[in-house]
């Protein structure tokens, strides 16, 4: 299911005197099954662009075109649910939208809420706590009685539980700590690969951006201001510093390393396994020669 | 350098009648020097918050103590002990009570009595110290997580404390704010000689600090130099923790066979060994 | 959601207004309420009317914002106005359309209520326009501190009110965040049948009375590593200042009321 956003404007409290441009003609399309990354700092439309993904906010000018169904500007968009369902987003500090009273009920509220049986919500409920290294017994317990990372992790099994088709993730690794957030991340790319979920991931992270999208967006005071592949994205070294951001640190110490001896890298490492190999066949090379 | 702070052999449980159930501080000691920064890391639950809750008496050990001054801290002197430290604390909203910045910031001042004048100079002197001097009457949902934090920062000095404790005070803020507010103590330090305790789990700022300390389970697993710290390695990712990315690209290009000396917890040092063990042939 | 809210909202500016002491600007409104009920003509209520209009534009605070004001209150009026048109039948004939009749005297007592609903919504609009809410507080805080001597606990009351004052933005955005969240996860508030709708309420409510609960949990914890320990020997940072304008402010008012009673009949 594809996702294309077509001269998209936003602006919030329109007619009032306190309206706000919050996104300027924004036009870029999320092909299905690809990894898509969407930087910028806070300010720069992302939380605003992302409920737009599932229609929790329709544009004030341009089209969203999600799938099959069009969100036009100005036009009432009817039954928006099944959008919701195939579009799911897991927003910053997810475990505060836990309610129910056991861990079990609150991952069944999403599948629940579009139909699904409560038989087939309790199966996918009992299959995705492992998929979210959570042992079973905690499905019996009431979400408040858990400590944050594992709330967080029960939060997300209750979108993933909507079986959507595209999943939206709002930095997902806010507060956790190290380990934590190396676990949410893998775990995220294991489901994309796996199941070719179409993953777009909000992100100020530089260097998650680099390890595991295809495809990065870069938002700046609501315009989409760049948009290409990683490798392609991180060569523009002027753009970037002009936008207050930097390259992963893999990609400017490949840039010092290049600087001192005077050679290029074949290519734009994104990944310091991907470095490490490079710096030492260039090292090879080099002595070869000499 | 006068001892500013000190834990010793302290021993707490949240669940002191569950003989099973594991402490959550156990016999932990160590001891601040005046001036110094001290960073406490370990994953979460690993004793760390509670440790901040023992060092200003929110908590009290049920064995060892916690001395301020060299003072144990006990209910008697707890107000006075608490007047000589400030602490800054993870959620930038659940801490800012004030309706603007000033008025935040004077909070700690009014609940000791400062008289009106002095209040309103020791304000902006400390909204000064941390750059937020231009915003006096803004209100708190108009301001950044940075910025938030930047304020408790300046209320906590209002009161001119020995000793500033930032409790995970970056763990919810985005770059930026991390970087201001690592700014902003570092700069303090520099200016006034700050002792500060940083309790995280996050390594840049591990890296700032002058001594470390590693807690596991409850348990002080090692205190060093950050050197001497991340030369642990493994054992730091093991625990629940991350290696600088310098320390992490050099044992990457050992296991590639690259020749390189020794340790290397800076990106300086690790580009400065491959010139000199390999490109400088 | 948020940006619905205007009426009620506080506007910062700097007319004379904004500047005046709020204890004298509840004690005027406080005071104007009450000499409303003194008009009972046409002098007197243009006078009221006038006086109103006055204010108004020495608050420079634009007419949109106090009409948006009379919203809630439209339909009141409405309904007492065509009231008094309809059963009020004093005075000449003025209009008269099959079994419609209306009278004089009805049109004018509606115009009068009329009046009477507009300037005390004005009023009231300009206190809470032209007065910070913490600067509301603060007024009625050292407007009640005598009560501290029947032990009223002036002190604490304010406080909570201070509090409350500065998360309403933030709580306000806490639940516009959960509302997304739910209904990212198929809850629907606003189609569906009523029963449906109302269970609609607890996937809300539940997250923002917890969190509520952490938060104000943290920043008890906050106040006490701060220094609080209740009212005694607490100095005040927030000084309120009465001067020459705000004893002129009640002067006035002091002279509208004379001007009233004078021409009333």
């Amino acid at each position: 299911m594809d996702i294309k956003l077509q001269q998209v404007s936003y602006a919030y409290a329109q007619g009032t005197p306190f309206e706000k441009r919050a996104l300027f003609d924004i036009d870029f399309e999320i092909p299905s099954h690809t990894y898509q990354a969407i930087i910028g700092h806070t300010g720069s439309g992302k939380s605003t662009i992302l409920q737009h993904f599932n229609a929790l906010l329709k544009p004030t000018s341009g089209e969203v075109h999600i799938g099959d169904r069009i969100v036009v500007a100005g036009k009432k968009a009817k039954d928006l649910k099944a959008v919701r369902q195939k579009v799911g987003i897991v927003f910053q500090f997810p475990e505060h939208q836990l309610f129910e009273e056991t861990v079990l009920k609150d991952i069944m509220f999403g599948p629940m809420n579009f139909g699904v049986s409560e038989k087939e919500a309790e199966a996918r409920a009992r299959e995705l706590v492992g998929l979210v290294s959570l042992p079973e017994d905690v499905l019996e317990k009431s979400p408040f009685d858990l400590s944050g990372g594992q709330m967080r992790r029960v939060a997300i099994a209750g979108v993933l539980a909507m079986e959507p088709e595209v999943i939206v993730l709002d930095e997902p690794t806010a507060g956790l700590d190290p380990r934590g957030q190396k676990e949410i991340m893998d775990m995220f790319y294991k489901l994309h690969q796996e199941r070719g979920l179409t993953t777009i991931l909000v992100t100020h992270s530089m260097e998650d951006a680099a390890r595991y999208a295809d495809n990065i967006v870069i938002m700046h005071e609501g315009k989409n201001v760049l948009r290409g592949t990683p490798q392609d994205i991180f060569k523009d070294v002027e753009t970037l510093k002009n936008l207050r951001l930097e390259p992963p640190r893999i990609v400017r110490f490949q840039q010092k390393i290049e600087k001192m001896i005077n050679t290029p890298f074949s290519k734009i490492c994104l990944t310091e396994e991907e470095l490490a190999t490079e710096i030492a066949r260039v090292l090879r090379e080099e002595r070869a020669e000499s | 350098m006068p001892e500013i702070l000190s834990l010793n052999n302290v021993t707490f449980s949240y669940t002191p009648e569950e003989k099973r159930s594991r402490n959550a501080v156990e016999n932990v000691s160590f001891s601040v020097q005046e001036g110094e920064w001290i960073a406490i890391v370990g994953h979460n639950g690993s004793g760390k918050s509670t440790i901040a809750k023992l060092m200003n008496g929110l908590l009290y050990p049920q064995q060892g103590d916690v001395r301020i001054l060299r003072e144990v801290l006990n209910e008697e002197n707890l107000w006075e002990s608490r007047s000589q430290m400030g602490m800054v604390f993870q959620n930038p909203d659940n801490q800012f009570v004030g309706a603007t910045v000033q008025d935040d910031v004077a909070f700690a001042l009014e609940n000791n009595g400062v008289p009106f004048e002095e209040m309103v100079e020791r304000v902006h002197a400390a909204l000064e110290q941390v750059k937020m001097g231009n915003f006096l009457d803004h209100e708190p949902h108009h301001l950044s997580g940075g910025q938030k934090q930047r304020v408790a920062i300046a209320g906590a000095l209002a009161l001119k404390p020995k000793l500033l404790i930032l409790d995970e005070a970056t763990s919810m803020l985005d770059p930026q704010g991390r970087a201001e507010v690592l700014q902003t103590v570092q700069a303090l330090r520099a200016e006034t000689g700050l002792t500060v305790i940083s309790i995280t789990h996050d390594l840049e700022e591990a890296m700032l600090a002058d001594r470390v300390l590693f807690m596991n389970d409850g348990k002080k697993f090692a205190e060093g130099s950050p050197d001497e710290i991340f030369a642990l390695g493994d054992k730091l990712v093991e625990f629940g923790l991350d290696l600088p990315f310098a320390m992490k690209l050099s044992k990457l290009l050992q296991k590639e066979g690259v020749p390189l000396m020794g340790q290397h917890m800076t990106e300086e040092e690790l580009v400065n060994d491959l010139w000199t063990s390999n490109f400088n042939k | 959601m948020m940006e619905k809210m205007i009426f009620g909202r506080f506007l910062p500016g700097d007319s004379p207004v904004h500047k005046l002491d709020p204890r004298s600007k509840l004690i005027f409104v406080f005071a104007f309420i009450i000499i409303v009920f003194l008009a009972n003509n046409t002098v007197t209520y243009a006078l009221l009317l006038a006086f109103t209009l006055l204010v108004v534009l020495v608050s420079r605070i634009r007419l949109y914002f106090l009409i948006n004001g009379l919203k809630p209150v439209l339909f009141l009026m409405a309904f007492t106005f065509l009231l008094h048109i309809f059963m009020t039948r004093e005075g000449a004939v003025v209009f008269e359309w099959k079994f419609i009749t209306i009278y004089e005297e009805g049109l004018r007592q509606g115009i009068f209520i009329s009046i009477r609903f507009l300037v005390l919504v004005f009023m009231t609009s300009i206190l809470t326009l032209t007065t910070s809410p913490i600067s509301i507080t603060d007024g009625i805080e050292v407007l009640l501190n005598p009560l501290k001597a029947v032990k009223v606990p002036v002190h604490e009351l304010a406080l909570m009110m201070s509090i409350s004052l500065r998360f309403i933005p933030t709580l306000m955005d806490e639940t516009d965040k959960i509302m997304k969240a739910q209904m990212a996860r198929g809850s629907d508030l606003s189609s569906g049948p009523i029963k449906d709708r109302i269970k609609a309420v607890v996937p809300l409510l539940v997250p923002l009375f917890v969190s509520a609960f952490k938060r104000a949990e943290d920043l008890a914890t906050a106040m006490e590593v701060r220094g609080y320990r209740g009212g005694e020997g607490r100095t005040r940072y927030r000084k309120l200042k009465w001067d020459m304008s705000d004893t002129f402010a009640l002067v006035l008012l002091g002279a509208m009321a004379v001007l009233l009673f004078f021409y009333r009949s």
